[in-house]
């Protein structure tokens, strides 16, 4: 009986952390980001698939774009939006990208100005190209993503019209912005 | 102790099994996947816009918001499907999900190379059944295989920037999806 419920424990433990934690086969991280190509495809593994069917999201398909994910800053510290954390660099080649920042579980976080993200054209670049994006509470000139004061977050960056996917191994062939966090309130 | 170590492997063992089961099982228990939430504001066979997300309200999670969405929830039970949307200025993509929510095919404007994009979805059985000279004589004519007969069209309309909006959204309200 004993053993009957260790069983149990195991089993739909093991189901729960790997369904919840994100932590699908097959990902490409770069840096904070992690990407998961294949759920795009029909080639979707059956932890990619039982996460979606959990979430109830609908994934990029592969020839549409990709989705990077970060849930914490380059040091491995989790996103807070109590603090403010800077987003700085380039992205890997695409026609267009956009970036997101959702809750925890995949919401849209409110904000005073209504602001959910960025697309590539609305960014203002500095004269190399780059870009610096403040993530944070408090209103800042610029780019400013406003987190809403939400305690945990993500940022989703998807890269539409793309030639990154599965094959893609490494930061050369995709440079990915670093997430550096600064203050905090 | 013997024993005990016997009763923990086996307990392990079982564990696993009930592990890799949930696991497989779960996407076809799913009440609250996308395909159902579509399915709350969809008819079958028809092009119908998702409302975009918002803090309080939304079709499903991860939306990207900076996209127009329409979808054509398609049942291909009694015949195939004709499928057609005119591109946008700034990025359409048309991207097809089974019934279990998996992309398995998608296309942009770009790939498509015209004004419009148009296709026939089918199954591999009605496929199948296409008069052979047909399939020859239009090259141009692109089918796409949908491996459930039920599943997802979903036609997303990017707006780099706010004005951008109302060009998208008349993109996608001229999408057409109807058996033939």
């Amino acid at each position: 009986m004993f053993a009957l419920a260790v069983a149990a424990t195991i089993g739909l433990g093991a189901t729960w952390m790997a369904l919840t934690r994100g932590s699908a086969y097959g990902g490409v991280t770069i840096g904070a980001w992690t990407a998961w190509p294949k759920t795009g495809t029909a080639g979707i593994d059956p932890y990619a698939r039982a996460m979606i069917a959990r979430t109830g999201e609908l994934p990029v398909g592969s020839g549409d774009g990709v989705a990077f994910y970060a849930r914490t800053d380059s040091a491995g510290e989790p996103l807070d939006g109590r603090c403010d954390v800077l987003l700085s660099g380039i992205t890997p080649q695409a026609r267009f990208w956009t970036l997101t920042l959702y809750d925890r579980t995949g919401h849209l976080v409110a904000n005073s100005v209504r602001r959910q993200g960025f697309t590539s054209q609305e960014i203002i670049r500095k004269s190399d190209g780059s870009f610096d994006i403040i993530v944070g509470p408090r209103v800042r000139p610029g780019n400013w993503l406003p987190t809403g004061g939400v305690e945990k977050y993500q940022l989703v960056l998807r890269l539409y019209d793309t030639p990154i996917g599965m094959s893609t191994r490494s930061e050369s062939e995709a440079p990915m912005p670093s997430i550096t966090k600064d203050s905090c309130q | 102790m013997m024993r005990f170590a016997l009763w923990m492997l086996a307990a392990l063992l079982l564990g696993a099994i009930v592990h890799l089961t949930t696991v497989l099982v779960l996407p076809g228990l799913a009440t609250q996947d996308a395909y159902a939430r579509v399915s709350a504001i969809a008819p079958v066979n028809a092009v119908v816009a998702v409302p975009p997300p918002t803090p309080d309200n939304e079709v499903m999670p991860f939306m990207d918001p900076a996209f127009a969405m329409s979808v054509c929830r398609y049942d291909l039970s009694r015949g195939s499907l004709k499928f057609s949307v005119p591109i946008s200025q700034a990025y359409t993509s048309v991207s097809f999900y089974t019934r279990g929510d998996v992309p398995y095919y998608a296309i942009n404007d770009r790939a498509a190379g015209r004004r419009v994009i148009e296709l026939d979805l089918m199954t591999a059985a009605q496929r199948a059944d296409l008069p052979e000279n047909e399939d020859i004589t239009r090259a141009d004519r692109l089918i796409v295989t949908s491996p459930t007969s039920t599943g997802l069209i979903v036609i997303r309309a990017l707006t780099p920037e706010a004005g951008w909006l109302t060009a998208a959204r008349s993109t996608l309200a001229a999408a057409r999806c109807r058996p033939q």
